[in-house]
């Protein structure tokens, strides 16, 4: 009953629109679907990093934050407190070490990860959301785990460890900036903090290198990998010549992704060290500069600083892939 | 054709064949054949075992695990709930009062699924299916959203939130969250608006349906299951966030969310170890259920695309 209402209504209401097709008619309904999701993420996303832009040049702490108008203040001296710092090298160095260590391992072990898991066999579809667990899991209650694991006094891996491995004494896997690892009777600095927290990024994140490179490798027609094995290629070579090549796309973009998220991480850091032990990476005093500090106008600063460099990286990065596909064209 | 010059003189009956020579091709066979079960076993203990723990953990005594740190077997008989009481209770009764802290995370999930499914819904309907102005630009402006540093938009929003006195409230939050989720929401719905043949839709249109008609009695149900996926995706990204939780509602212990509530009670040296290890099981235990319901359709509406290479 109702339906055949609608289709009458509809019906009559067409002749009025003569002249719109249903071209424009579908512009202009577009238009209008997609407005909400455009107003909500410029209004959240696009205009605040414009506004932090303009916050990094204005003398804001947090105690004034309402009184002072929006153009109020205008200094460039939160940049030069920011370059000024002398930490500020140090730590723009462990984020590039961190960015690049967990970026690779976790590409490394979801590339692993995902040839093990081609071929079908009894209980994949477990094991498979099993590998996911790490990267769905809150970061909050991973993290504390972790810490515990890990803890001096009664976490199980230095209990383990002294009794396996015979170690001394505990290892503060977390809180220890520089230990040493006595390797054929040389005294090996490392950094201990900032490994750990790089092997908890591989372990977080390479469920998603994973999950995507597993989904290339199952679209890889099998014809070229049979005529290779046809043609006597080992099973490494067919990896080597066959299988990887085909996987670079895929990588290379996740490389890009995974760059951009780690270079900003600070959930992940700050549950686990809090930045201390030489893990203070640039997005942590962005946290302590709006804080503790609360000067609000050198934490937009900061961050500024921290997103101009994710660009020229980035950019960087980008460039060299270009020249690299030219060349090779 | 090199057979017949490798066998120069066979004999009448087939004699049992030698052993075959150990090529290369055979000796990576037989290796990576046995790795490949050591490296899943490998990745298997690797993410299983920190949430095995993480249980075995919670249901200790804590006098039990400093006594012995390095058991993996937990004593049967000394197992106890009591620590999922004292993290549970309210604060009043001398418990942590994770179960209101559950029903803000709960209610800042579930209201940033509605408000991002209401707007995401028809924004990926045009962008797959409608020829509008700025089409293709509306993707690229996404893209760029999905990408960039949470931290750097935490700033202005902090400021904001300060001035207008939100600081404190969930409504700020469920707004960054949908702001946060809306462009991933609209990727993964319009891959799957795009499955769906345009042929039933324009016969929906030929039979007198106008656009909004097909979306509602044809798109709608037919992008269902895609719809859950997102949905619970978003659910996910909520209920686990941390930076803008702790940036907006630290102040106010009554409106924490549970990942704030752990990662703040987790420094305090009066609570013990195991009951926080059932707090961690009690936030991480919806999201792992929700994702082994889901976990097919979520990782197809996440990677489709990425086979097309």
């Amino acid at each position: 009953m109702t339906r055949t209402k609608e289709t009458e209504s509809e019906r009559t209401r067409t002749p009025s629109r003569r002249g719109t097709t249903l071209a424009q008619r579908d512009a202009r309904s577009g238009m209008l679907l997609i407005s909400p999701a455009l107003v909500i993420v410029l209004a959240v996303v696009l205009v605040p990093l414009a506004w932090s832009v303009l916050i990094a040049f204005q003398r804001l702490r947090l105690i004034n934050v309402g009184r002072t108008g929006l153009f109020d203040n205008l200094t460039t001296a939160n940049f030069a407190r920011v370059f000024g710092s002398d930490t500020l090298w140090d730590s723009l160095v462990t984020t590039v070490v961190y960015t690049a260590g967990s970026t690779l391992l976790a590409i490394v072990l979801g590339v692993v990860a995902a040839l093990a898991l081609r071929r079908p066999f009894p209980g994949r579809g477990f094991v498979r959301a099993a590998m996911l667990i790490p990267y769905v899991a809150p970061v909050v209650a991973v993290t504390f785990v972790w810490k515990v694991l890990l803890n001096p006094e009664f976490g199980i891996v230095n209990s383990w460890g002294r009794k396996l491995f015979g170690w001394d004494d505990p290892i503060a896997f977390l809180s220890q900036a520089r230990g040493e690892i006595s390797l054929f009777g040389l005294d090996i600095p490392v950094p201990t903090a900032l490994l750990t927290v790089i092997a908890f990024e591989g372990w977080r994140y390479f469920p998603f290198i994973f999950l995507f490179v597993l989904a290339r490798l199952q679209a890889i027609p099998a014809d070229m990998e049979e005529a290779a094995t046809i043609d006597g290629a080992t099973p490494s070579q067919r990896f080597r010549y066959i299988i990887l090549p085909q996987l670079m796309p895929i990588i290379a973009v996740l490389v890009v992704l995974r760059t951009i998220w780690t270079f900003n991480e600070f959930d992940d850091i700050f549950l686990l060290t809090g930045g201390a032990a030489g893990t203070e990476v640039v997005s942590i005093r962005v946290y302590e500069l709006l804080t503790v500090q609360r000067n609000v106008g050198a934490a937009a600063a900061q961050s500024v600083f921290l997103a101009a460099v994710l660009l020229v990286l980035l950019g960087v990065y980008m460039w060299v892939l270009r020249r690299r596909a030219g060349g090779r064209s | 054709m090199t057979a017949p010059s490798r066998t120069d003189a066979p004999r009448r009956p087939p004699a049992p064949r030698p052993p075959r020579p150990w090529t290369r091709d055979r000796f990576e066979r037989r290796a990576f054949g046995i790795l490949r079960w050591v490296v899943i076993g490998f990745f298997l203990i690797a993410t299983l075992f920190p949430f095995y723990y993480m249980i075995m953990l919670s249901l200790r005594p804590i006098e039990d695990l400093l006594l012995r740190p390095n058991s993996l077997l937990p004593d049967l008989s000394a197992l106890t709930w009591s620590t999922y009481g004292e993290v549970l209770r309210p604060v009043e009764d001398a418990g942590q009062g994770f179960l209101s802290l559950l029903g803000n995370s709960a209610i800042v999930a579930v209201a940033s699924v509605l408000v991002a499914l209401a707007v995401a819904i028809p924004g990926a309907y045009a962008v797959s299916r409608l020829e509008f102005f700025g089409r293709r630009q509306v993707g690229t402006v996404f893209l760029l959203v999905y990408l960039f540093p949470a931290i750097v938009v935490a700033i202005p929003l902090f400021v904001l939130l300060s001035k207008l006195q939100l600081r404190g409230s969930l409504a700020g939050l469920v707004l960054v969250y949908i702001a946060q989720t809306v462009p991933v929401a609209i990727y993964m719905l319009k891959n799957y608006f795009e499955t769906i043949p345009e042929s039933v839709e324009e016969a929906g249109l030929v039979d007198g349906l106008n656009r909004l008609g097909v979306i509602r009695r044809i798109s709608l149900p037919l992008a269902m299951p895609s719809i859950m996926a997102t949905g619970i995706f978003v659910f996910m990204i909520a209920w686990n966030e941390f930076l803008f939780a702790l940036l907006f509602l630290v102040e106010r212990r009554d409106q924490w969310t549970v990942s704030l509530g752990l990662a703040q009670l987790s420094g305090s040296v009066e609570i013990p170890t195991t009951v926080l290890m059932a707090g961690s099981v009690v936030i991480t235990v919806p999201i792992v259920v929700l994702f082994f319901m889901t976990e097919r359709l979520l990782s197809e509406g996440l990677t489709s695309g990425a086979d097309k290479g």
